[in-house]
């Protein structure tokens, strides 16, 4: 399996990446090479093996339901580029 | 021309836990913009989701309660879109292993057509899921530009999915209407539909008996059964109508105008849903013990469809009154509470509570929860109902006493004299009285007037301040004409 440039057009769109010609014809090359890594591991015989959801075998560790975080607003919306009222400002983004 | 109408519902509820999903900021309505929004909920680089056991635990609960599979190990998922509200670029949510599997909840449908009889309907559920929620977005006068709050960023969800098994508006209202009491019932959920709590996103479809399953549009929020009947009944027709004027329905979410009545696509990418699922790498699977399960169906309460069949079968009422007292958890609570072990009075119980106090609440807009009078206090007073301290009428004037200034009934029996004579002699004396004092009236009883009796009974309940036991008022007063 390999990917084609329009695949790869479509990927960069979704993940709104603006990328020029040459970004994508590179990007292209490296996911290509990426997806002859995993031909070659679907390639093993795995028969009997039962799929893993992540590389770690164990599970997952719960919390409990108790408020442990503060109001830290005022520290995030330093770094934020635009803020008014408390919300974060983000370009328009209703159709 | 028949169309089959075909209907199936995707329902999120806002789970009722402190914190959130994924992190231990506070999930409480209402606060001011983002200060409940955290380093996770707001996804700075490096920070890590920590999953909330009681966010699990509620959804074990939902899938006790709709007999459910519920798996042994299932696998949160990513969800990748961009939307600004979602800060991550994906959503964390389950996809080919969710935490409940196949269920089922089986709803009365009251008939819309006037002799039709309610009836009973099962509406299979194919999955439940965990989920977080989104920011909110504020497209409101901020120079061109949208205001992103994150304080509803990562509050849990639990997704429900049926079975596309509707067949009329009337049905998919019906099993809302039944998972909105369940999720409040075994309290998992405040339910606030106003505040989002419960959200419906309805899939309709029509076809020609025996024909495969027609295209179908998705209704998308709604957050009143009321919206719901209308959006899909305008739906259905909208559908009919394009298909029998020769057009074609395309996929599509829609949504409804509650102003207009109508319904309307949104504007569709082609890409739109190209979600590109994965399984969240910083996310373990999700491991459910035999032992936890059965330590949470420990807490489960009775339900609403083993209540409704109790009351029936054990207490005598009819089918109609249990399923008003089981509408909520709070009427039910007070129904039992007010009856407590007299048994045999529960349809005199479930008379007062359906009518007198379901009518004050209603004429005082207060819910069950804010009722000014105890169900001590209610079942203290039809205690001096069956035992004939007070006949109805008294109790009526009981009761208005207690919803206006509470106390016991017995104390407000007391300071008002309204305990009833049901000494036979004193009855009889004042019986006396009356026939001696109105000899033309009782000739003329006795001469077949017998619609006369009404106006001695009304005499005579005069005569003692309307006290008289009304039965043995009766029974004496025509022993005494007759002579």
């Amino acid at each position: 399996m390999s990917l084609s440039l329009a695949d790869v057009e479509k990927v960069a769109r979704l993940a709104r990446l603006a990328m020029s010609d040459e970004e994508l014809k590179a990007a292209q090359t490296q996911l290509n090479n990426i997806f002859g890594l995993i031909a070659e591991m679907q390639a093993v015989d795995t028969q009997g093996i039962s799929p893993m959801s992540h590389a770690q075998d164990v599970a997952q560790r719960l919390r409990e339901d108790k408020v442990t975080e503060s109001n830290q607003r005022e520290a995030f919306q330093a770094i934020a580029p635009q803020v008014e009222q408390g919300l974060y400002l983000v370009p328009q983004v209703i159709e | 021309m028949t169309w089959e109408i075909v209907i199936g519902l995707e329902v999120h509820t806002q789970l009722s836990t402190n914190t959130k999903i994924f992190s231990g900021a506070s999930t409480a309505f209402g606060a001011e913009p983002n200060t409940q929004a955290d380093a996770v909920s707001i996804a700075l680089p490096g920070v890590l989701p920590v999953l909330n056991k009681g966010a699990v635990e509620r959804a074990i609960k939902f899938g006790l309660a709709t007999g459910s599979h519920i798996a042994p190990r299932s696998v949160f998922a990513r969800k990748n879109y961009f939307y600004p509200d979602l800060p991550k670029g994906y959503q964390i949510s389950q996809f080919d292993l969710p935490v409940v599997g196949q269920g089922a909840l089986t709803v009365q449908v009251e008939a819309l057509s006037g002799n039709a009889k309610p009836y009973e309907k099962t509406v299979r559920i194919t999955r439940a899921h965990l989920e977080e929620d989104a920011g909110k977005s504020m497209h409101g006068d901020f120079h061109g530009m949208t205001g992103i709050d994150l304080n509803r960023a990562g509050t849990p969800l639990l997704e429900i999915v049926s079975e596309p098994d509707m067949s009329s508006a009337a049905e998919a209202v019906a099993y809302a209407k039944a998972l909105h009491t369940l999720v409040r019932w075994i309290g998992i959920s405040d339910g606030n539909m106003q505040e989002g709590s419960f959200r419906c996103d309805v899939n309709v479809s029509v076809r020609k008996p025996g024909q495969p399953l027609g295209t179908r549009r998705e209704i998308k929020n709604l957050n009143s059964f009321k919206f719901m009947q209308q959006a899909i009944d305008y739906e259905v027709q909208w559908q009919i109508d394009t298909i029998e004027n020769g057009g074609t329905v395309h996929q599509a979410t829609i949504l409804f105008n509650p102003d207009t009545g109508e319904t309307r696509a949104m504007r569709s990418k082609e890409d739109a849903h190209d979600y590109r699922y994965f399984p969240d790498p910083d996310l373990l699977p999700l491991e459910i013990s035999s032992e936890w399960i059965e330590q949470v169906r420990a807490t489960l309460p009775e339900l609403p469809q083993a209540k409704q069949a109790r009351y029936v079968n054990e207490l005598g009422l009819s089918a109609y009154d249990a399923s008003i007292l089981t509408a909520s958890r709070e009427m039910a609570d007070f129904f039992e509470a007010a009856l407590g072990d007299a048994t045999a009075q529960a349809k005199i119980c479930a008379n007062w509570i359906i009518g007198e106090v379901s009518a004050q609440l209603n004429r005082d807009g207060l819910d069950m929860t804010q009722c000014p009078i105890t169900a001590q206090q209610l079942g203290g007073m039809l205690q001096r109902i069956a035992d004939n301290t007070i006949s109805n009428s008294g109790a009526k004037e009981v009761f208005r006493t207690m919803w206006a200034e509470g106390g016991e009934a017995d104390a407000i029996i007391e300071a008002n004299g309204l305990k009833q004579v049901s000494d036979s002699g004193a009855i009889e004396a004042l019986v006396d009285e009356i026939i001696a004092g109105n000899a033309g009236k009782v000739a003329e009883y006795r001469s077949g007037k017998d619609k006369l009796f009404g106006f001695f009974v009304g005499l005579a309940m005069k005569a003692s301040k309307g006290k008289a036991n009304p039965a043995q008022l009766n029974d004496i007063l025509k022993k005494k004409l007759e002579g």
